[in-house]
């Protein structure tokens, strides 16, 4: 899967790296499997009650900050955030099937299952949940272990420097990245990044998950941590869209900075470069 | 090769139905339920023996919200009702020495214990009320469970929505000698009220609400769930939700 641009530089002597293991590549897909199926899955649990509350308690009874669902007759659908309320028939809360309104907060090509179905959202939300863990722990015990994940993340020191850091917040901003030799070590925002979902988004989703599981809140003072367990399922809520906001930004970077050579590289490991600093 | 829109729509239309087929067959939907096992496992092993956190009389809800049955129309349960529950009796039998049938006079004359706990509904809402009555160790250690008992049926007096069927749950020993496990007879400090199942309501903290059965006229000790309902131990557990719903 060579693209045009990777055959002119292997006539030009064109240099390899070998980027990431078989475990980096291997755990980077299947997490983007488990991903897919718990966004999907969790938006269906989502459907079976789509109110957000903050604090240990919350039902139809008390306030939601957060709220799809259907409002008056013909049933539109609506979006209530804070007290703005935005129309959203169609899409969200309310969308006519065969000529009848149903009402379905998350419609159906985003849910998993398709159609209403809480019990069978929760077996994939939950087996997918298992996968994702234990492919999380699988990478980031290998990483640290090896010592890989921190030469690969971590910023320098030169890194760090605010006149650096103020010149790569430049370049992306012009949308240059670099090709050549300077493109082997991921840039600081990159770096800073990828920490900040690895060990911010990704465990944050996973503790919020847990603290909404009865027993496990019981064990582990969980709910407390995130001030309740309608708390923990807000902010489950607000973490799953960061990601989702994070996996386009990072799809749309890979896109615009070499599609063809970093596929290869997550696929097969190894990464074409030009010799030369750019 | 371009593709037409038309082709696009139809293509994407069949994958999706085709990924939704996936998502509900029997066969993936049983090999997704074996994470039931390993969660069951792990939250038993990390915290066997846990107290589901207690909350103060400020953090109860105002409204408690009332799910599944809320004013059940069996004759039976009528009757009781109609009578004030004057020859209701709670039956512990199966597999215990001593089968039991009491009285709610008797029930409410046993040591109780009182908790004010979250309720956590599958659906992700919770409510925080508090709950009065016998630990259910305590009733069956009146009755001489055996032990060659493995769970406890709670069967009920309401027929949930058109089902047709009396709602039942079960929980394992484990569970049924926890400290919280109580057959609670009282809500926020007043006689349990219809909707909350009266006279007689589990309450078993650390799992989700469809546990907490309403309602309840029968302890039965068994050492295995095969035979009743259809045999997945519980109402939702028969309709593909976990029989152990401590997630």
């Amino acid at each position: 899967m060579l693209g045009a641009e990777d055959m002119v530089a292997a006539d030009s002597g064109v240099s390899w790296q070998q980027r990431h293991t078989l475990v980096t590549r291997g755990t980077h897909w299947l997490r983007l499997v488990a991903m897919l199926c718990l966004i999907g899955s969790g938006l269906q649990i989502f459907n079976a009650y789509p109110r957000l509350h903050w604090g240990h308690s919350g039902n139809s009874h008390d306030a939601a900050w957060l709220e799809i669902g259907a409002m008056g007759s013909p049933a539109k659908g609506m979006v209530r955030i804070g007290g703005l309320d935005i129309e959203t028939t169609g899409v969200l809360g309310v969308r006519v099937q065969d000529g009848r309104p149903v009402l379905l907060a998350f419609p159906g090509e985003v849910t998993i299952p398709g159609e209403r179905d809480l019990a069978s959202g929760r077996r994939w939300h939950f087996f997918w949940a298992w996968v994702f863990v234990l492919n999380g722990l699988l990478y980031l015990g290998l990483g640290l272990a090896s010592g890989s994940l921190q030469k690969k993340m971590f910023p320098t020191r030169a890194q760090l420097a605010p006149a650096h850091l103020w010149h790569e917040i430049k370049e992306h901003a012009r949308f240059r990245f670099p090709r050549s030799e300077g493109a082997l070590d991921y840039n600081v925002i990159q770096k800073l990044t990828y920490l900040v979902v690895l060990f911010g988004l990704l465990p944050m989703m996973v503790l919020t998950g847990l603290t909404m599981s009865p027993s496990v809140s019981a064990t582990v003072p969980l709910a407390d941590l995130f001030g309740g367990r309608q708390s923990a399922r807000s902010l489950h809520f607000i973490s799953m869209w960061l990601i989702i906001g994070f996996v386009i930004v990072h799809v749309g970077l890979v896109l615009f900075t070499g599609f063809w050579n970093l596929m290869r590289s997550m696929l097969t490991g190894t990464f074409a470069y030009r010799k030369g600093v750019w | 090769m371009l593709l037409s829109r038309r082709s696009l729509v139809i293509g994407s239309g069949a994958l999706l139905a085709g990924c939704d087929k996936l998502a509900t067959r029997p066969d993936v939907l049983k090999l997704l339920g074996s994470a039931e096992g390993l969660t069951l496992a792990s939250q038993r092993l990390i915290g066997r023996d846990a107290l589901a956190q207690e909350f103060s009389r400020a953090d109860i809800s105002p409204i408690f919200k009332a799910n599944g049955s809320k004013d059940p129309q069996e004759a039976a349960y009528l009757a009781h009702k109609a009578s004030g529950f004057q020859d209701w009796r709670l039956i512990v039998d199966g597999l215990v020495e001593r089968p039991l049938a009491l009285s709610l006079a008797q029930v409410k004359q046993l040591p109780a214990r009182a908790q004010i706990t979250r309720h956590d509904c599958v659906e992700g809402w919770s409510a925080i009320g508090e709950w009065a009555g016998p630990q259910m160790g305590g009733l069956l250690t009146m009755a001489g469970a055996k032990a060659s008992a493995r769970y406890v049926v709670l069967h009920c007096a309401d027929r949930y929505g058109s089902s047709g069927e009396l709602y039942y749950e079960s929980i394992d020993m484990l569970d049924a000698f926890h400290p919280q496990t109580i057959l609670a007879h009282s809500m926020n400090g007043a006689p349990l009220r219809t909707e909350y199942g009266a006279p007689l309501r589990l309450r078993v903290e650390r799992q989700l609400g469809y546990k907490q059965a309403k309602y309840v006229m029968r302890l039965e000790l068994r050492d295995s769930l095969d035979g009743i309902g259809r045999g997945k131990g519980g109402f939702w557990p028969d309709r593909g939700y976990e029989w152990y719903a401590g997630i």
